[in-house]
This record gives structure tokens, C-alpha cells and sequence, in this order.
């Protein structure tokens, strides 16, 4: 794999840097304020700014990439998770983010979110669930709770949603976290610790669809008179409460704690130091290459070809 | 058998006994029919590689059944000391291991032809007359020489010993191969293989078949040494030359050994294959390669390049360059996984939504899938496009021998280009050719692009600007005219002008010259022109089909609604001539030589 150095930047990245076209979500959309956090999370790190690539899929929370100022793509529906894993397999110098909402995530992409987590790719992917699709303007998607009231369900939705946080933990994701998007502080530290997660590091941000299903996550909202439970995770301190405090690495204490529904916990679910596919197939190039020496790409096909005479 | 004129016989090898002289021959078709667990494709590729390591001219042609194990295989090796252009329209010598095989292929042995059958398994109408019956209880003795564990495996290998004996092969380099093919395993596998290549080569065939034959040497190649392969490894090793260095796929046939290829291979050379969950996975994660710098390969055959689709579009809309190999087989559906078809030529050009143009290329024979795959790949590049390369079942197994590449100008590394950009630097200008600057690059202005599959300025933000949409979609259409005016025009084969002209492209181009060359010794008027570029086309077409009275379209797919096959109606299409007529095929095998002729020369 290519390794390269990054220049160094001279001046410190801003968020007026980072800032691209103005978005096009409508007022008062959860989105803005993940968009929000996620500058504040960049400025905060000051990562070089050309390594930072922003990618999607498609929906509204997916339309990210343009109100970034960064190398950025925007893809077709679904399978973002393996264009950004292309892009991650093949640069490691690179920092990947991938934007998607609950329909490119778990629906149409959701083959593509298991075998990105088992596979464990090196990205960090934030999860905006608005629990409706908006773009095509009020439709179930595959989170909407049963009896929503959609174009395409007008009785209310019958098919069990999915449980994102189960979804990821049983698929092999190995940072699994969920945030609210009125919560700005909370969402900048999870987005943070993906960041510095090696591996396939995931968010899940329930960010309110006010124009097709205001209010769906005022359960989680303490302004809406709901209750902001965040997870305790252990200090390992000795201390008889931290009995009580969630092991993040603990994968059955992860799952039994995705049992809550709504408004559920808040923060990091679980976490693993799996090796990712990036460091696996790396240590297997590097076995490869010690065997054949400095050998030039030359050398190494005329040998084959030497070998078909 | 093209055996030599007698009035010019080359002299016999000395020390031999008269009657075991040799027959000096120029070509030989030999079939092996068994079924697909008895490795008669090992021991088939094992005769094409010794005769391309001798120098010999070879072509194989195989099927195989798509059950997992079972199922009646055919696997055929012409040999010859020329140009060997096809398969064989007919085989010289058939080797049948079952009554099944023997029944299925007794029809494609010419007349005089030689029968080699199994007498355990194989029970012929030694009535007929026609053809020499030479039975040899071929799994008896098998069993006999390697012990009863071994069971029958290894016909295969006595086999190769009976024709090595028959056809005066060299022996000494059969034994290298074998060592090649066998050294690496278990030590016991090997020395299993050459007690049955003894037990076959000991046999005294001499009491049951009078002749031995030998091949003429062939003429010389110009000094440059002969590499023998399959249609499949030409393309992975093409890909591999051009600097190609990332890639993605799914399993299918008949495409799967590109991509086991590429697995192996590519690490060495510090890039990486993966396998995907899916084909939408596996183009979306080239399409993460080709964005991150590194130009990438997907490929599949008909059903994975339709769930490409999509993407591919995608690929056309934010100008990434891309290769998508697709091995074609016969559809639609699941169709005929193991059979050869030229049906998916209409899904390369115009497959997807909206007005999308991409490349598309198709590879004449073996040597031509190493160097279409470098032509490819420098055409994604330079023209930052998808480009398909068009190859098919038939090529993908056909093993060929051909002179070495000359891989010292020919091997380029390539690696991202990450120099700072210029301010006002766009993605998508619409006066010149995109060339991407792929993430990790400094824009000196501070602005940074964006790739995207939304209609776009030319920075790559999204606009629905009518007059933008317009100027867009002719930026993607211009860029192949452009190419198309690169492209050389094709030679025709065969006299400039005259009566008839055969258009063929794809894995046709030997039948379609052997039938050329055929027909011209006849003294008929029959030319061809081969076109390896179908999208764009090359220019100057038309001046080539006006010098003939009639134009014939040689491809394998259907003859379509309206009486012709995919590439006529295009070829109707561009140029209006109503000169231009059809030959069609849709029996998932390939052209025969005299069907080629049968159909032209009306």
C-alpha cells in the first residue's frame, strides 16, 4: 500500500475553512446540528486538512459532503460503506468519514454495513437516524416504530423496526455508540472517540425529521421533557459502584443494554481491539514483499511470465 | 491432420526402425472426452504448454458442465507447426474415457480420424469403417500401475503418456511440467503422476495403432520466446503490467480466475484484491480505489455486470476511471454459466440509466487480452472513464501460446498524483479532460472538490442549471469522440475491396481469418476486418464498407427483433448501409470454421 508523508499545514483549520455551501436541510433539521459538531470535533483535532475525505450515500443527512470543505464524495444509495472501505484499504494516511442516514444504513446499504463491521475497515461512520425517509418526503423507513404513519403505511407501519445498536454489535462493528442530536458536547466526544478508534468505528445520532416526524426523539430530549440516559461506563476504580458501570467491551452486556428502547442509553455501547482488515491485509502484503525482496514490478512479472514459457 | 507432401519428405530421426517412422504432420486436433472430475484439463493444458514451449502454434478450447462435480467435459488441443487460428472444425484424434463421450463425439472425428477409447468403459461400433479404432483399457491399467488406492485418478496423466508416446512429444519437458504441476505437493502426488505418465508411455501402442506422427518443427518465431496461457491470466497479467494496482470482485463463471489471479498476485507488487460481500460491494469499493488515486479493476460475467450497473453510472456521471472485465457467458439470467455468448455487447455500450457513455473494448484472442487490458487501463486514465474490456467464456479457458511481450516497455508503475493543486482548480472543466485530484492533494486555493454522481458545476457542486445539464452531458459524450479519433482504423484481411467483407470482434477473430484464408484459397472473394474497439468506434469505417458489395456481421448473440445481431444493428445504426447483414449463432458454443463459411458465401 502507498505510504505517504502529509505536508504540514501552515495555519490552523478553521471552521470557516471547513465550510462549504450552505445546506439545504430545512430549519430547525436535527442535521445542523451534527454538521455543527463535526466541524467543532475538526478543529478541535486539527487534522491536515487534506487528508480529511468526507463520503455518502444518498438522503438528506447524506447531502454532508457538500457543506464540507474537504475532498468529499457523494455516491449512489447503499453503498457508500464500500466505497469509503476502498478508499481506506488503499490510503492509509487518509482519515475517512462516511455520512448516511437510517435508509442508506439499514435498508438498502445494510448488507454492505454488516460486511463492513465484520470486515472492520478503518472509517468512522455517522449514522443520522430520523427514523422516516425525507427526502422522497415521508416514507417508513427501516427504523420507524411500528405504527408510524407514512405515504407507503397510511394505517401505521407493521414491520419490526431494526435495532441499530444490535445490528452493529452482532455484525462485528468494533465501536459502537449512539448520540441525540441536541446533545452538541456529547456528539463531539463520540464522534472523537470514533475518530481515534482504529477500525470499523460507528455513530448512531437520532437527529428529529421536523418536517415528516417532528418529535421522535423527545423521549431523549430533556427540553422535551424526556431523559438524556447516558451509559456509565467502567473506571475500573475497584470501587463497588463499578460493578454496577457498563464494560464496553463486555459484547452480551452491549447487546442487553440495545434492548432499551426508546429513548434507550446514549454513548458508547461497545468497543474491541479486533485487528481491521487494513492491518491484516497490510502485514500480509509486507510478508509477501519481504519474500520477493526489492524486486521492481518489472522483475516480478518476467519471472511469472518466465515461469509460462 | 495436415500431413507434409510426400514428394519432400523430411528426414526421418535416425537409428529409427522403418516401420515405426514417424508421419510428419503441420497440425493435429485432438480431443479428450471424459468427464469433468478425470482432469482432462490438466492433462489438455499440460499438451498446450508443452507445444507452446516447443515452439508449436496451439489452441485449446474446452467446456465444462456448471454441476459441481460430474458431467460430461470436452477438452480439445489443436497443435499446429503454423498460424493455428481455431479450435478445429473437426478432431484428427478423440479420446473417449466413457460410452457418453464416445457417443457425444464420435460425430466431430473426421473421417480416417483416430478413436483412442477406454475398451473398460467404451464399447464402438467397430463396424464403422470410417475410423480407426484404437481401444486400450485405459482405467484398468491405470489401476494396475498406481495400486488399488489410487482408484482410476490419474487416466488423465496415463493419457498424456499414450499421446507423448503416439506424437513423438518431447518427454523430458513433459516431465518438467510435471514436476511443475505436481513438485509443489505432497512429495507422494508427484511421483503418483509420473508412474501413470510411465504406465502410458510404456504401453506398446505400436500393436494397436501402425502410425506415429510428429510434428514439423515450426517455422522460426524471430527469435523470441513463446508463452503459453489462458485468456483469463492474459487480462489479470495485462492489468498487472499497466501499474494496475487495486481491485474488487465477486465469484462467478466463467470470470472467477481474474480475480484469483489478482488476489495472489497483486500483493507482491504492494497493491491489494479484495473479495466483496456483493457485485454492488465489490464496484463500489473499486470505485473507493480509483477515487483514492490508485485506478482500479472490477469484473464479473453477465448477472454481477448487471447489478454493476448502477454504479457504473455513477462512475460515468463523476468521470472515475475504472475496468470492468466482463467474461461473457450465455444469458440472460443465470443462463449458460459455462458457454460462450457475444450477447452482453449491447449492456457494455448502453447499459444504465440516462445518457451514459463509457469505453468499451474487446479482445481478439489471447495474446490480445494482455495487451487490450494495458489499452485499457491507459485509456481510464488519460480519458478518466470507465472502460469495459468485452472477453468471453471461450477466451477465458482457451489456452494459446504467443510470443513474449516485451515486458521492459511495457511494465509502468503508477502511483497517485498528490502535488498540490493550482487555486482554481475544477473537477469537471468543461473545456478540457477531468483529471481528478484524488484526497490527500493540497489545494493551494483552499477549496476542495467534491466527486459526485448529481449533475454538477464544474466544481462539483450539484445543479439542476438546464443549461449546465446540456453542457455536461456533451462534456462525457465529447471525450470518447475525442478517443475515437485516436483510435487507428482496423486493416481489413483479405484483398482492400471486392465482393464480400465479414465484420467479427471478440473471441471470433480466428474462425472468422481461418475461413478468410480458406475461402481466398478457394479463389473466393472474402475479406474481414476485425474491430477491437466498440465504443467509440474507430473513424473511417464507412470508406472501408464502401469497397465491398457486401458487409457481413459474424457474431455470437441473437439476430435480434429486426433480423440483426447487436453489433450490425449498431454498425446499421451509425453508418445507414443497408449493405450491412447478420450471421448469428446462439448455441453457446463458438464459430465453426465451415459454418463461418457456409453462412457468408452465399
Amino acid at each position: 500500500m502507498s505510504t505517504l508523508t502529509a505536508s504540514p499545514i501552515p495555519e490552523k483549520l478553521t471552521k470557516k475553512d471547513l465550510t462549504a455551501d450552505h445546506p439545504t436541510w430545512c430549519p430547525g433539521c436535527g442535521d445542523f446540528a451534527v454538521l455543527a459538531s463535526f466541524y467543532k470535533m475538526l478543529e478541535r483535532r486539527q487534522l491536515p486538512h487534506e487528508n480529511i475525505v468526507t463520503l455518502a450515500g444518498i438522503g438528506c443527512s447524506s447531502r454532508f459532503p457538500y457543506f464540507v470543505n474537504t475532498h468529499g464524495g457523494h455516491f449512489i444509495h447503499g453503498r457508500a460503506v464500500p466505497l469509503a472501505s476502498g478508499v481506506s484499504l488503499a490510503r492509509p494516511d487518509l482519515h475517512v468519514f462516511l455520512f448516511g442516514g437510517d435508509g442508506d444504513a439499514f435498508s438498502i446499504g445494510g448488507n454492505h454495513l454488516e460486511h463492513g463491521a465484520r470486515k472492520n475497515i478503518n472509517l468512522t461512520y455517522v449514522i443520522m437516524d430520523n427514523s422516516v425517509y425525507g427526502l422522497t418526503k415521508k416514507q417508513t423507513s427501516p427504523t420507524s416504530p411500528v405504527g408510524f404513519k407514512s405515504k407507503t403505511d397510511p394505517n401505521g407501519a407493521v414491520d419490526q423496526p431494526v435495532n441499530p445498536m444490535k445490528k452493529l454489535i452482532t455484525a462485528g462493528a468494533t465501536f459502537v455508540a449512539r448520540s441525540h442530536a441536541t446533545q452538541v458536547n456529547h456528539m463531539i466526544a463520540m464522534m472523537e472517540r470514533a475518530l481515534d478508534h482504529p477500525g470499523f468505528s460507528v455513530v448512531e445520532i437520532l437527529s428529529e425529521c421536523v418536517e415528516f416526524f417532528p418529535g421522535a426523539f423527545d423521549p431523549g430530549n430533556p427540553r422535551k421533557g424526556g431523559e438524556f440516559r447516558q451509559i456509565e461506563e467502567k473506571k475500573r476504580d475497584g470501587t463497588p459502584e463499578d460493578e454496577l458501570r457498563h464494560d464496553t467491551t463486555d459484547e452480551l452486556a452491549a447487546y442487553k443494554l440495545a434492548s432499551e428502547t426508546s429513548p434507550g442509553y446514549f454513548g458508547v455501547f461497545y468497543e474491541s481491539d479486533r485487528p481491521t482488515k487494513n492491518a491484516l491485509e497490510d502485514r500480509w502484503i509486507r510478508a509477501v514483499q519481504a519474500k520477493t525482496g526489492q524486486s521492481t514490478a518489472l522483475d516480478l512479472l518476467q519471472k511469472t511470465f518466465d515461469r509460462m514459457k | 491432420m495436415t500431413t507434409t507432401d510426400p514428394q519432400n519428405p523430411h528426414p526421418s530421426p535416425s537409428g529409427t526402425r522403418a516401420d515405426l517412422r514417424p508421419e510428419h504432420i503441420r497440425d493435429a486436433v485432438i480431443r479428450l472426452a471424459g468427464n469433468s472430475q478425470d482432469g482432462i484439463q490438466s492433462a489438455g493444458a499440460m499438451l498446450a504448454r508443452l507445444a507452446g514451449r516447443s515452439s508449436q502454434d496451439v489452441m485449446t478450447y474446452m467446456t465444462i458442465p456448471s454441476t459441481i462435480s460430474g458431467g460430461a467435459s470436452i477438452f480439445q488441443v489443436r497443435v499446429g507447426s503454423g498460424d493455428v487460428l481455431s479450435p478445429g472444425d473437426a478432431a484428427d484424434f478423440l479420446v473417449a474415457f466413457y460410452q457418453h463421450s464416445y457417443e457425444d463425439n464420435i460425430g466431430f472425428l473426421r473421417e480416417g480420424g483416430v478413436l483412442l477409447y477406454d475398451s473398460d468403459n467404451v464399447q464402438p461400433d467397430t463396424e464403422d469403417k470410417r475410423f480407426v479404432h484404437v481401444g486400450i483399457p485405459i482405467t484398468g491399467l491405470t489401476v494396475e500401475a498406481l495400486g488399488g488406492t489410487a482408484k482410476d485418478k490419474g487416466k488423465n496423466i496415463f493419457v498424456l503418456g499414450l499421446l507423448a508416446k503416439i506424437f513423438d512429444f518431447d518427454v523430458e519437458k513433459l516431465k518438467r511440467l510435471l514436476n511443475e504441476k505436481f513438485g509443489g505437493k505432497d512429495e507422494s502426488v508427484l511421483s503418483t503422476a509420473l508412474m501413470a505418465f510411465q504406465a502410458g508411455y510404456a504401453y506398446p501402442v505400436s500393436n494397436v495403432l501402425s502410425t506415429r506422427y510428429k510434428f514439423e518443427p515450426s517455422e522460426d518465431t524471430g527469435g523470441r520466446a513463446q508463452v503459453t496461457m489462458d485468456g483469463n491470466q492474459a487480462i489479470a497479467y495485462g492489468l498487472i503490467a499497466a501499474g494496475v494496482r487495486y481491485g474488487a470482485a465477486y465469484p462467478i463463471t466463467p470470470w472467477t480466475t481474474v480475480m484469483e489471479i489478482l488476489r495472489a498476485e497483486l500483493p507482491k507488487y504492494g497493491g491489494l484484491f479484495v473479495q466483496c460481500e456483493d457485485e454492488i460491494g465489490a464496484v463500489s469499493m473499486a470505485l473507493g480505489f480509483s477515487y483514492s488515486g490508485n485506478l482500479a479493476i472490477t469484473g464479473s460475467s453477465g448477472p454481477g455486470i448487471s447489478l454493476k450497473t448502477e454504479a457504473i453510472g455513477w462512475a460515468t456521471m463523476a468521470e472515475m476511471p475504472l475496468i470492468i472485465v466482463n467474461v461473457q457467458r450465455g444469458g440472460p439470467s443465470t443462463g449458460l454459466p459455462t458457454n460462450v455468448e457475444q450477447s452482453d455487447l449491447n449492456q457494455a455500450i448502453f447499459g444504465g440509466h440516462g445518457d451514459s457513455p463509457r469505453v468499451v473494448l474487446a479482445p481478439s484472442n489471447v495474446e490480445d487480452c494482455f495487451y487490450i487490458a494495458i489499452e485499457a487501463a491507459r485509456i481510464a486514465r488519460n480519458y478518466s472513464t470507465p472502460v469495459f474490456i468485452l472477453s468471453d467464456a471461450s477466451l477465458a479457458t482457451r489456452i494459446q501460446a504467443f510470443d513474449e511481450p516485451d515486458l521492459a516497455n511495457l511494465v509502468v508503475e503508477f502511483r497517485p498524483n498528490l502535488t498540490p493543486r493550482e487555486p482554481g482548480f475544477q473537477p469537471y472543466p468543461l473545456e478540457s479532460l477531468t483529471q481528478h485530484a484524488p484526497p490527500g492533494t493540497r489545494m493551494l486555493g483552499g477549496i476542495y472538490p467534491t466527486v459526485t454522481g448529481l449533475e454538477h458545476d464544474e466544481m462539483g457542486h450539484p445543479t439542476g442549471n438546464p443549461r449546465l445539464h446540456t453542457a455536461m452531458t456533451a462534456k462525457r459524450r465529447k471525450k470518447l469522440q475525442k478517443l475515437a479519433s485516436e483510435i487507428p482504423t482496423p486493416e481489413v484481411f483479405g484483398d482492400e475491396e471486392g465482393e464480400a467483407l465479414i465484420v467479427g470482434w471478440g473471441s471470433t477473430y480466428g474462425p472468422i481469418h481461418e475461413a478468410v484464408k480458406t475461402a481466398r484459397a478457394a479463389g473466393e472473394s472474402l475479406s474481414s476486418l476485425h474491430l477491437r474497439h466498440l465504443n467509440p468506434l474507430p473513424n473511417g469505417l464507412e470508406k472501408i464498407f464502401a469497397r465491398f458489395r457486401r458487409i457481413i456481421v459474424v457474431e455470437m448473440n441473437d439476430q435480434g427483433l429486426y433480423g440483426y445481431g447487436q453489433l450490425a444493428t449498431i454498425l446499421r445504426a451509425r453508418y445507414c448501409d443497408p449493405k450491412i447483414s447478420s450471421l448469428n449463432k446462439t448455441n453457446g458454443l463458438t464459430f465453426r470454421v465451415k459454418e463461418i463459411l457456409e453462412g457468408v458465401l452465399k
